[in-house]
């Protein structure tokens, strides 16, 4: 099949970018979008022309380094599917591609199709973790977990941490990354103890790292490629009103 | 080492290797652990814990160390090494250190909990990854490794790693890959995920607290070894291009294995062996680079624009039944294939086992009928896994409920709906048991210089068992390393290294000059062009199945290809800024040198174990045949400008009896 | 050329800040100062209805509004209080949108030149223009039927002459129309927000709620508009 690609190009943070278009005659609705790309980059390489930067790692959806608006959607038209897994049999022969790098002042691109998403890391490290120094941990049965909880941390803990969510919050928000991570640690027993502070810590770093703020507008779930319920986000204002509450 | 002797039996095939190729080695001094204790089995891991020094904590400030690797093994390591107090430095070439390729481990972590009261054991564990690694690992390390699982599942529950659990709110295990006990911990099909998580998380917690100092999208380029000890790292910040150097009292590299040598791998596109090819090349042996896992349940390949394998988990084949028709040439679709025309060829060779038996069998069964035109799907190259049975048995809500994800995974890759239309899978690279040597300590033959999870060559031996990995790396990283890394820095500190030590700016000026090489080439192939041929030679002559003739026809290939790259290699742009084309160039030269060990490797080990298959070593079955008389040795080897040196440690069996693997 | 680096040999521990100030707190304060304009908007529909029963059921309606709690509290005391309530809300709602708006306009510097098709709720996406229109529209209102400036006959007491003399211009009823569909998103997305921020979350009860929020807000927006159109076409009047 034949497609046009309009890709983002950016030689660097300072440069000012723009919309460069590609025609790719020899694509195949076996590949994946990113093969799709390296067939680009090796023709652009073999040229003599700089090949289109983008990040991409495990190109098995679990990593969550691949990072493209394809049409205005973070990780393309298909539902709860990374880019990487995305193949061309969702598109049509003949079809104009937009390819742009997720957009936030907290993800400053790096270039073409690579942006900085350190701004995630800085949440996690402000309270992402449970406190728990390595060592004669106590004993795995010792404390029962409820199913229903277990498996309510477990899907809030699938999140990989790509930022799809901040790039399509109208409000450039990363609620949804962060809620995720403190419901997931918060249902945990092992967790809860130090929710106060930590859901104070991680909406501090959130808004320190220049994302907006979350007016619940659902467009985070909508593309979330692991389906992140928006319910997180909800336990986590509940959370952070009731740390407010108890004064700490 | 001792001089070398020539060895004479593989060295007719120097000259056609052409100039910088080898075909042939000689043979150094035998070399052993002397880390390990002697004494009981059981009882080695408490006398060394015992035995190794401490660091007052007012001291361990002064002691930094470099980590280069973020995954299960380097996260664990840094985080549990700040813990201690040392200052830690760490390095990964992806965006985050929460995207190291431990994370697409799906299946789970073996454990010798012994929950279900079904006869597991720390003895039952240690036993099952002995014989599972065809008698290639070292006793001391895998007992222990056995000893230390269970400390693993205390310590991640603890950090909130969201485990699989039954409704009574205990922790759920299941079969996994061969065992007959059910030991393996599981968080869904994301059990690498989640402990990944948990060990980034807890490595985040020491980042904050200023413990951890982690460069993202830095790439190390080659070890700083002054006065022989591993000193420090010269690095490539990837964003910026700048080459800088970090010095520390000891390294730690958890950077993985080398799958990505056949290109095509269940690894990520990132995955590389510079960091341990680097080392090597600085002195570190290297052992056993032929043992290569094949993974029997992966997607197949669609077409020639495949970039990478996608693993199925290996659970599925608890459930699914593998078959392809009982004659070549059928068309039809699977559902017209009546049962009498089906051959559910593990279950006929392996009556005990089945569809269950160890990865290299399994892989090996697919290649054959493949290779006997019964393979399925595009190019034959595809044997069919089918849940129909367990469907109708269980209902297709249970399947969903378990293999849900894994399901809609395939889907979304081959388009087919697994619940209607067996899948296909096809054996693929996975896992690379060889790496850089190391002792019991975990210290490679550079003092200072510790290699850790992937990247060494300790427990696994010719074949690692299913969710074993995730074991060693955290084993390795939270309980093994900090102990024996702390003996080694209780010598410390080191002298200072000078900035301008000879050492120091021979290796920098080394890497600064690499750099240049690769962007001033200005040929007209890009390193991909090179890494897929690469990739294709090494898959028919070094990987299911080898042969000498087709390793020699590798042995001189490589060399010429290597030639090739250097002369005809093209990297646009410039080494100022991002330039992904430059990062993988330079992944794929050290490649280029790998590959010529792992084929000699293999053509030197005449005798078939675990994931290494030599076609001329087999019994009339079709098994493979080990040589415990001329080959129980580990084969490390020593780099030089010429033919390596292998230096061979002689592996002895007190605790287990040798005994032919028999699955069937 | 390349720099060395020694491996830090002490360090700090960075400072965790407070998070009373935080983008969750802001939208909290959306939330209540929401939650009173929405339960005095209830009440605003309800006696509304109060014109279906004829002018001096509608008048005594509006008069006694004056009188709630007397002799404990002055005349139209409840009222005052009911007003400077309505206006801290108001000034607090629309502070905290000010300042969440510019927060996401920082946020998103670079526009995506594909524009986003909207994948979340229309809603949502229009709460920001629809707050504006609404803020002119209470002005206007304010001005039209309690200042009365702004109707065409502003009988002072007789509120049920004045909302009759204005629909009697389809013009008016048009602008209430427009204003009243307005409040209808705003109110559909803002009910479901307003869950989202201070309930207790379930799972399983989103659905639930989106329908809570959606019937909710097609009821007070039937009921706002019942009266106009019902003194545009001749029901009442």
């Amino acid at each position: 099949m034949k497609l046009t690609l309009r890709i983002w190009r950016q030689k660097g943070p300072a440069d000012r970018g723009g919309m460069v278009a590609y025609d790719v005659p020899d694509a195949s609705a076996d590949m994946s979008f990113l093969e799709l790309l390296d067939v680009l980059n090796e023709r652009l390489t073999e040229s003599g022309e700089e090949p289109v930067a983008f990040d991409h790692d495990c190109r098995e959806g679990i990593c969550g380094a691949c990072s493209l608006v394809i049409d205005g959607v973070p990780h393309g038209p298909q539902k709860a599917t990374t880019t990487c897994q995305l193949h061309l049999r969702h598109f049509r022969d003949g079809q104009t591609i937009d390819v742009e790098p997720w957009r936030a002042a907290a993800f400053p691109v790096v270039k073409d199709l690579v942006v900085d998403r350190s701004g995630l890391d800085r949440i996690i490290e402000a309270g992402g973790y449970v406190t728990a120094p390595t060592g004669s941990a106590p004993e795995a049965h010792a404390t029962p977990i409820a199913k229903a909880d277990a498996d309510a941390a477990f899907e809030a803990a699938t999140c990989i941490g790509c930022g799809a969510c901040v790039a399509a919050c109208p409000n450039g928000s990363a609620m949804l990354f962060t809620a995720a991570k403190a419901t997931h640690l918060g249902l945990l027993p092992q967790g809860r103890v130090e929710q106060d502070t930590r859901v104070e810590a991680m909406i501090h770093a959130h808004d320190e790292a220049d994302f907006g703020g979350c007016t619940n507008t659902g467009e985070c779930t909508a593309v979330c490629p692991k389906g992140i319920p928006l319910g997180v986000i909800g336990r986590f204002n509940g959370d952070v009103l009731g740390a407010l509450w108890r004064g700490r | 080492m001792d001089p070398h002797t020539e060895y004479t039996e593989n060295t007719e095939s120097a000259e056609s290797a052409g100039r910088t190729g080898y075909a042939r080695y000689t043979v150094g001094a035998e070399i052993a652990d002397h880390a390990a204790p002697a004494g009981d089995l059981a009882g080695r891991w408490e006398q060394r814990r015992l035995a190794a020094r401490l660091v007052n904590p007012a001291n361990r400030r002064r002691l930094p160390v470099i980590v280069v690797g973020t995954g299960l093994a380097g996260a664990s390591a840094a985080a549990t090494l700040a813990e201690l107090g040392h200052p830690v430095t760490s390095f990964c070439y992806q965006d985050s250190p929460r995207r190291a390729h431990s994370i697409a481990a799906q299946g789970g972590i073996n454990a010798a909990k012994n929950y279900r009261g079904d006869g597991d054991s720390v003895a039952r564990l240690f036993k099952d990854t002995i014989k599972g690694g065809d008698f290639r690992a070292r006793e001391s390390n895998v007992h222990r490794l056995a000893e230390v699982s269970t400390q693993i599942i205390d310590q991640c529950v603890a950090q909130g790693v969201p485990f699989a659990r039954d409704y009574g709110g205990l922790l759920d295990t299941r079969s996994f890959g061969g065992a007959q006990v059910s030991r393996t911990f599981y968080a869904r099909g994301q059990t690498g995920q989640q402990l990944l998580l948990g060990a980034y998380q807890a490595m985040s917690r020491q980042v904050a607290a200023g413990n951890v100092t982690v460069h993202a999208r830095t790439e190390m380029l080659d070890l700083v070894v002054v006065d022989g000890r591993a000193r420090g790292v010269v690095v490539r910040d990837l964003v910026t291009g700048e080459v800088t150097t970090h010095l520390a009292e000891a390294v730690v590299l958890a950077t993985g294995g080398y799958g990505n040598a056949y290109f095509l791998s269940t690894n990520a596109m990132g995955c590389n062996a510079s960091a341990v090819w680097r080392a090597h090349r600085r002195g570190a042996l290297f052992a056993n680079p032929c043992f290569t896992q094949i993974h029997p349940t992966c997607i197949p390949v669609s077409g020639e624009h495949q970039s990478k394998l996608t693993l199925m988990s290996e659970s599925l084949r608890n459930d699914g039944r593998v078959w392809v028709p009982t004659t070549g040439g059928d068309t039809r679709a699977p559902g017209n294939i009546p049962a009498a025309e089906r051959d559910y060829f593990l279950e006929r060779m392996y009556p005990a086992f089945g569809n269950l038996v160890p990865r290299d069998i399994a892989s090996r069964a697919a290649k054959r009928v493949c290779d006997e035109g019964r393979g399925v799907g595009p190019g034959g190259l595809g044997v069919y896994l089918d849940f129909a049975d367990a469907i109708e048995r269980l209902g297709a809500p249970a399947v969903e409920e378990k293999y849900g994800n894994l399901f809609a995974m395939y889907e979304r890759i081959t388009g087919e709906d697994p619940y209607t239309v067996p899948m296909r899978i096809y054996p693929a690279v996975h896992y690379t048991m060889g790496g850089l040597w190391v002792d019991y300590d975990l210290q490679s033959t550079i003092p200072g210089l510790f290699v850790i999870g992937e990247a060494n060559f300790s427990d696994h031996g010719a074949n690692r068992l299913g969710a074993s990995a995730l074991m060693q790396g955290l084993a390795d990283g939270y309980f093994v390393l900090p102990t024996t890394l702390t003996h080694y820095l209780a010598a410390g500190p080191f002298a200072p290294v000078d900035a301008d030590d000879p050492e120091l700016v021979a290796t920098q000026a080394g890497v600064q000059d690499r750099v240049k090489r690769l962007l001033t080439i200005d040929g007209d192939l890009s390193a991909d062009h090179f890494h897929r041929e690469l990739g294709l030679l090494m898959w028919e002559k070094c990987g299911m199945e080898r042969d000498a003739a087709g390793l020699r026809e590798a042995l001189a290939r490589i060399p010429e290809l290597r030639a090739q790259f250097w002369s005809r290699l093209r990297v646009p742009g410039t080494g100022a800024g991002l330039n992904q084309s430059l990062e993988k160039a330079g992944r794929v030269a050290d490649f280029l040198e790998l590959a010529e060990l792992m084929c000699l490797d293999a053509l030197h080990r005449e005798e078939s174990c675990g994931g290494h298959f030599r076609a001329e070593h087999q019994s009339p079955g079709g098994e493979a045949a080990r040589d415990d008389e001329a080959f129980a040795y580990v084969a490390a080897w020593e780099y030089t400008d010429g033919p390596p040196i292998l230096h061979r440690e002689r592996l002895t069996f007190d605790n287990v009896t040798l005994a032919t693997r028999n699955y069937a | 050329m390349a720099t060395l680096t020694r491996a830090p040999a002490s360090a700090g521990r960075r400072r965790q800040g407070a998070s009373h100030r935080s983008t969750v707190v802001m939208k909290i304060a959306m939330a209540i100062s929401g939650a009173v304009l929405l339960a005095y908007l209830t009440a605003h529909m309800l006696g509304n209805l109060k014109i279906f029963f004829g002018e001096s059921s509608f008048d005594h309606y509006a008069h006694w509004l004056r009188t709630i709690g007397e002799p404990l509290v002055p005349h139209e005391g409840t009222l005052w209080i009911i007003r400077a309530a309505l206006t801290a809300s108001v000034v607090v709602h629309m502070a905290m949108a000010i300042l969440l708006t510019r927060r996401a306009r920082r946020a998103r510097p670079v526009k995506y030149a594909h524009r986003p098709p909207v994948q979340g709720s229309y809603a949502a996406r229009t709460m920001r223009w629809g707050g504006v229109i609404i803020a002119l529209f209470v002005v206007y209102h304010l001005l039209d039927l309690t200042v009365g400036v702004a109707n065409p006959v502003g009988a002072s007491g007789k509120p049920y002459t004045n909302v009759t003399a204005d629909f009697e211009h389809w013009y008016i009823t048009a602008i209430y129309t427009v204003a009243v569909v307005a409040v209808g998103f705003h109110l559909r997305h803002g009910v479901w927000s307003m869950t989202r921020t201070l309930g207790r979350q379930r799972p399983g009860t989103e659905r639930l709620i989106a329908r809570i929020s959606t019937g909710y807000a097609v009821l007070m927006t039937v009921g706002f508009l019942s009266v106009p159109f019902a003194v545009t076409v001749g029901i009442v009047g």
